[in-house]
């Protein structure tokens, strides 16, 4: 009888049950780093906004302190977006007819609220808090990126869990002085890890990765 | 099931107590040292403690149920489908839904105000002081939770004198009523959408008329009414309109209580309680902890005299507890914690009281001759002395659905005793104008029959579903003379249909407005937000017939306040308050008039001989009240005290009772009522049919029947639930009526009830009580008695490492000796955590998603059991918790405070996790539960808790959103987190504050002095769970003359 298989068939075989191993391996790779990559997680993607905020504007240039719009970030689990009237307490004198502000100017003459498009979304089954943050030393740049030298936002991080949990399990890496939360131009190397070692104890900072701690 | 169903056929109505499933059971302990006695008589082989007569005996089908997670199963797929198939189908399942689960998230946006208000700090909620209506026009004082605008949670005023932090059920679930889609959205005129202009315009015309004639023609028919507000504005009206005349209607009413007070002080008299100085109370046909304007006081009161282990109310001795005497015809919360409890026809519990005074020597009363009853016999010697040997610091309490007459003596008891004024406070009249509503109506309904009514208002009344037929209300608001009929109420109803106007009400939350507390105190209302179908409140209407249209709610309101408080400053004190301080009742003297008891006496003398047939007790609904609350389907879902029935209105019927109807109990698939024999009820020519719950606790022969269902219009979730019970209401027959007639149809209805879900028992023969209790009198001999029977294993009996909790460890401690079993809980976990209604078809299969049941117990005989015992039971947050070692995805685990944590997100579904509780406090969301298209309601939701999906295990998280926000408050500012600060929905509603939270951790901690105590003890804690859920042994306090082994 004539042999069915050709014997280059064993190796064929061989490699191939060997090979869908790795296929499939490689597959997960793929699917891990698209779910990781920017087209996924729109990370360092610019949102358009009813009006082009410049960050870089009124925090680099000007020198504004995020809290004089973001007023509820020490209080509160919400960091607060300006009212309008905020806006107009500048801008009824400055640039009081660009026509990049009309909307701002609509918005404060019929009282209709301004509608931003979320840059930092996270899923509604995550509870996060600004204020605690804020107050153990974990200042806006860590999470925002260099949010003062954007001319338009984006978001500067995945806020996928494995990054948050990244800061949870060693916020060491992260903490700074209380006086330098609101400093946009921060930078982590302007003290030793002996300092941030203290400055852990002296916040009293704890790693927090119980499931209840952000999900309920 | 087959083998189930057998058994527990209609056929058998009376079951055998021996049966046979019962021989391996006696087999497997008589060797055993389980202390049961071996096999033979049905006391040894009976439970100590059982929720229904299967469970009593032991039958089969319910063990079958207690191995069962659900009483029925998800149906099982067909047999049609073969082994390819059902991996063709799992494949499937299991693609599509790992697909399903990709989602992307939508953008969202943000929002914000164009001018902020100050006070608004965006995620910060803020809170309100307001006050909560409540049957009979009276207040309850209530802090509303607002987010951002949106009230989602309504929590008690801490500070107001009927509330002191707690609430009720229905203060709870009134913030579902706010939202309620199906509320009247609109003015009507005969069925056509006007505006509130065409309304006043219309009035107006009408009114201008009536002026000519000094209101001869024009009827105001009103709720009870204690508001100072609208009965300024009732005057202004009778002054404009000198023929008019003001009517008031409640169904249920505190009519005997002002009857009575009229009958035996000869005026009007407000009658309240300081149950904290009380040490012996009698509850005669008496909710007194459970409904009426101070059920939330007295609870408090009394349970601080329930626990013995902490410090003792003032002018009482350390170590001693209070001690409750309840007479009554149908189990109430307030019966649960009596130490003498005796089921009696309502007739009799007159008879008793007739007898109680005689004993007690109060002037003009007499024994009703010829009335014997052996445990009545028994129990009137003893009481009679006790409360004779407390003098000044006793209570006997009438309630207001017994007769006149019972409040007449329970007045001459008092005043014999010298409680008046220490114990029973009297005072002015709360109520605007104290009336008889039922006399209130009758006139009403011969005026407008006699066509004396041209113009009649009605607010928010609704008697056309609610009056007894024999006044036939309907009818009369149809005759020709009453040319201008209107309506105002929340719920476009059965009333409504038969006026020419309805005006849609404003909600509480939605405007102005200022109601009496039980003491009197003035609470005022303020709104939390704009109405949201633009409802008017009752103040404006009212204000058109002032002749000032277009004064606002908070016109009237401020304009009858700020003047007499003195100032802006001082109103905006009150408002800020909620209430308005020393504005409670003044006392009143009143003597009580002897030739009242004799006639009390005489009257109830004769009604005891007119007793033969049934005697139907009516009751408002623990969920429905007198049908407002129908379409609240936070309350329709609630299961009931005794039954555990949701949805459903069924008769309560006793054991013995049951059997004279040849009734079963309904049992099948082990669960009772799941087949409830239909009843037909006759009286007097008048019947309805409805199905039997077989209520062990009940008298015999009375049915009791609740009120509030049937209703024919009102919203989706109530229309068509239950049955009208007010056809067999009469003016006699107001509350009970005797001379019914009652026989079996031979229909069978499923009634929902939740008493036999989530079963947790003993294993045979193992004697391990879920409640433990004892006698104050066993307890201090022996403190240690809770621990006698089983103790929890060695601490080291665990392979698993301690987990350290170097802050906080949060526990929970449960005082059975105070739980009433009054729902509150339940209800306040449902409001925090964004709990879904399933609706009766699913309860039936067993998938309520309550976070915390409470779960019932009878102890002693099933024809008369000696207790009932409620035992809340939230999730027990187990130290070696059983779930979370059997959870594939780690989607429960422990938390670095000793939570037991439930992350929605990653759970699957697989369910191990509830299969492995021994407490079955898991729920799984079997389908999409939660309404996620009904705008309105998307507005109720606590924005701190997810809203979960389909496919996840839920359950108690000890509230883990507050903790967080308190962790985060405390860590802010620096500091600890106080004890008392944190504390869960179930807690802070707790009327009786049986509920403790706080950190074990912490020495100091009220919850931790609590677990010390010999008292405590954890449920199956020799199952080696450690669970942080433990419970204060439940105490009992029998006179020592009647105390015997339960």
């Amino acid at each position: 009888m004539a042999q069915i298989f050709h014997p280059s068939t064993n190796t064929i075989s061989r490699v191939s049950i060997f090979g869908l191993i790795f296929f499939i391996a490689f597959a997960g790779w793929v699917a891990m780093a698209i779910d990781r990559s920017p087209a996924v997680t729109r990370e360092r993607q610019v949102i358009e906004q009813p009006v082009p905020f410049s960050h870089d504007h009124h925090v680099g240039e000007e020198g504004f302190d995020c809290r004089y719009c973001h007023t509820s970030v020490e209080k509160s689990a919400f960091a607060g977006i300006p009212p309008t009237a905020t806006c107009m307490g500048c801008h009824s004198v400055l640039f009081a007819d660009s026509p990049i502000l009309e909307p701002v100017r609509a918005s404060f003459r019929d009282g209709t609220p301004l509608h931003w498009r979320r840059v930092y979304d996270l899923p509604d089954f995550v509870y996060f808090n600004h204020s605690i943050h804020v107050a153990k030393g974990i200042g806006c740049t860590t999470c925002h990126g260099d949010i003062g030298r954007m001319p338009l936002t984006w978001k500067a991080s995945s806020l996928k869990m494995e990054w948050c949990v990244g800061c949870h399990r060693d916020p060491a890496k992260y903490v700074r002085p209380r006086e330098e939360v609101f400093n946009p131009n921060w930078d982590p190397a302007l003290i030793s890890a002996a300092r941030r070692a203290e400055l852990m104890k002296e916040y009293k900072i704890v790693s927090r990765t119980s499931c209840s701690v952000c999900h309920r | 099931m087959s083998a189930s169903e057998e058994e527990n056929g209609p056929g058998d109505d009376v079951k055998d107590p021996v049966l046979d499933d019962q021989a391996p059971r006696a087999a497997s302990c008589a060797g055993g040292a389980c202390g049961c006695g071996g096999a033979g008589a049905r006391e040894d082989a009976a439970p100590a403690l059982w929720r229904n007569l299967d469970e009593l005996q032991q039958s089969a089908a319910f063990q079958q149920a207690v191995e069962n997670e659900f009483p029925r199963q998800a149906v099982p797929l067909g047999l049609g489908v073969d082994r390819r198939r059902f991996m063709q189908l799992m494949g499937a399942s299991l693609a599509l839904g790992g697909a399903a689960a990709c989602t992307k998230q939508p953008p969202e946006e943000i929002v914000p105000y164009v001018k902020q208000p100050e006070e608004i700090v965006p995620g910060n909620p803020l809170f309100f002081a307001t006050a909560a209506p409540m049957g009979g026009g009276y207040a309850l004082g209530v802090l509303a939770t607002s987010h951002m605008g949106r009230p989602t949670k309504i929590e008690g005023n801490p500070e107001h004198p009927a509330s002191l932090g707690s609430t009720d059920v229905f203060a709870q679930a009134s913030v579902l009523g706010l939202y309620d889609p199906d509320r009247s959205k609109t003015i009507v005129n005969a069925g056509r959408i006007r505006t509130w202009e065409a309304f006043v315009d219309a009035l107006t015309m009408e009114l201008a008329t009536q002026e000519g004639s000094g209101g001869a023609g024009l009827r105001i028919l009103s709720g009870a009414v204690t508001s100072p507000s609208l009965a300024a504005q009732m005057t202004a009206i009778l002054a404009r309109f000198p023929l008019a005349r003001w009517y008031q209607w409640e169904s249920a009413s505190d009519r005997s209580a002002v009857l009575g007070s009229r009958a035996a002080f000869g005026r009007d008299v407000s009658v309240r309680y300081d149950l904290a100085k009380a040490q012996v109370v009698v509850a005669l046909d008496c909710d007194l902890l459970g409904k009426g304007p101070g059920a939330v006081r007295y609870s408090r009161d009394f349970a601080r005299g329930r626990r013995v282990w902490e410090s003792a109310p003032e002018g009482t001795a350390p170590g001693t507890m209070n001690r409750l005497y309840a007479v009554e015809c149908t189990p109430s919360p307030t019966s649960t914690l009596a130490d003498h409890r005796l089921a009696l026809k309502p007739a009799e519990v007159g008879a008793f009281a007739a007898a109680l005074a005689a004993a007690l020597g109060v002037p003009g009363a007499a024994a009703p001759a010829g009335w014997n009853h052996p445990e009545a016999a028994r129990l009137l010697p003893v009481l009679a002395k006790d409360l004779l040997a407390h003098r000044g610091s006793s209570v006997v309490a009438a309630g207001d659905e017994s007769a006149p007459e019972l409040h007449v003596l329970a007045h001459a008891i008092n005043a014999h005793l010298g409680n008046h004024g220490t114990t029973v406070l009297l005072g002015e009249p709360i109520a605007a104008r104290p009336t008889d509503p039922l006399a209130d109506l009758e006139a009403l309904v011969a005026e407008l029959q006699a066509g004396k009514v041209e113009a009649l208002l009605m607010l928010d009344v609704n008697p056309v579903y609610d009056a007894p037929p024999e006044l036939k209300v309907a009818d009369a608001l149809l005759s020709p003379a009453a040319r201008l009929r209107v309506h105002w109420g929340l719920y476009d109803d059965e009333t409504a249909r038969y006026c020419h106007w309805h005006v849609n009400a404003a909600h509480y939350l939605e405007t102005w407005g200022d109601a009496r507390a039980y003491d009197g105190t003035v609470t005022l209302q303020q709104p939390l937000i704009d109405p949201l179908y633009g409802g008017r409140s009752a103040h404006e209407v009212l204000a058109v017939l002032e002749n000032r249209p277009g004064t606002g709610a908070r016109e009237v309101v401020q304009g009858l306040w700020q003047p007499r408080l003195g100032g802006e400053p001082q109103w905006r004190k009150a408002v800020h308050d909620g209430f308005v301080g020393g504005s409670a009742a003044p006392a009143a003297g009143a003597g009580v008039n002897g030739g009242a008891v004799a006639a009390a006496a005489r009257t109830i003398t004769e009604a005891l001989a007119q007793q033969q047939g049934y005697t139907l007790a009516f009751r408002p609904d623990p969920s429905a009240w007198d049908g407002r609350y129908a379409n609240n389907a936070w309350l329709q879902e609630l299961p009931r005290p005794f039954s555990k029935v949701v949805w459903d209105n069924p008769v309560l019927v006793s054991p013995r009772t049951a059997r004279e109807l040849k009734i079963d109990d309904g049992t099948s698939d082990g669960l009772q009522g799941r087949r409830a024999a239909v009843l037909r009820i006759e009286v007097d020519g008048a019947s309805i049919e409805a199905p039997a719950w077989v209520l062990p606790a009940q008298a015999d022969g009375v049915l009791t029947l609740t009120l509030g269902y049937g209703r024919t219009r009102t919203g989706k979730v109530g229309k068509g639930v239950g049955v009208d019970v007010n056809k067999l209401r009469t003016r006699a027959g107001f509350w009970s009526r005797a001379g019914a007639a009652a026989r079996a149809t031979g229909d069978r209805y499923e009634l929902a009830s939740t008493q036999g879900h989530f079963l947790v028992t003993d294993p045979a023969g193992v004697e391990r009580p879920m409640v433990r209790r004892a006698t104050l009198a066993e307890y201090q001999r022996q403190p240690e008695l809770m621990h006698e029977a089983v103790e929890a294993p060695a601490h080291d009996m665990t392979l698993y490492p301690d987990w350290p909790y170097e802050g906080h460890k949060w526990g929970m401690a449960i005082n059975l000796s105070a739980c009433t079993g009054c729902n509150a809980c339940v209800v306040a976990c449902v409001a925090e955590n964004n709990i879904s209604v399933v609706g009766k078809d699913q309860v039936f299969r067993g998938r309520e998603m309550h976070w915390l049941r409470i779960d019932q117990y009878y102890a002693g005989d099933y024809d008369a059991p000696s207790a009932v015992l409620n035992q809340p039971v939230p999730c027990m947050h187990c130290e070696n918790a059983p779930c979370e070692v059997v959870c594939p995805v780690e989607a429960t685990t422990h938390s670095f405070e000793g939570l037991n944590e439930m992350t929605y997100n990653r759970c699957v579904g697989t369910r191990y996790c509830g299969n492995n509780c021994p407490y079955k406090v898991r729920r799984f969301n079997f389908y999409k539960f939660a309404d996620w298209t009904t705008e309105s309601l998307k507005l109720q939701r606590n924005p701190n808790v997810s809203v979960r999906f389909r496919g996840v295990m839920e359950k108690c998280s000890y509230c883990v959103q507050r903790i967080n926000a308190a962790r985060i408050n405390s860590e802010r500012e620096d500091r600890k987190i106080t004890d008392g600060e944190v504390r869960p929905a179930c807690a802070q509603a707790c009327p009786t504050e049986a509920i403790v939270f706080g950190d074990i951790n912490d020495a100091e901690a009220r919850v931790t002095a609590w677990k010390k105590q010999p008292l405590s003890y954890g449920m199956l804690e020799d199952l080696n769970t450690r669970p942080r859920t433990t419970y204060m042994g439940r105490l009992a306090n029998p006179h020592p003359e009647l105390e015997e082994k339960a």
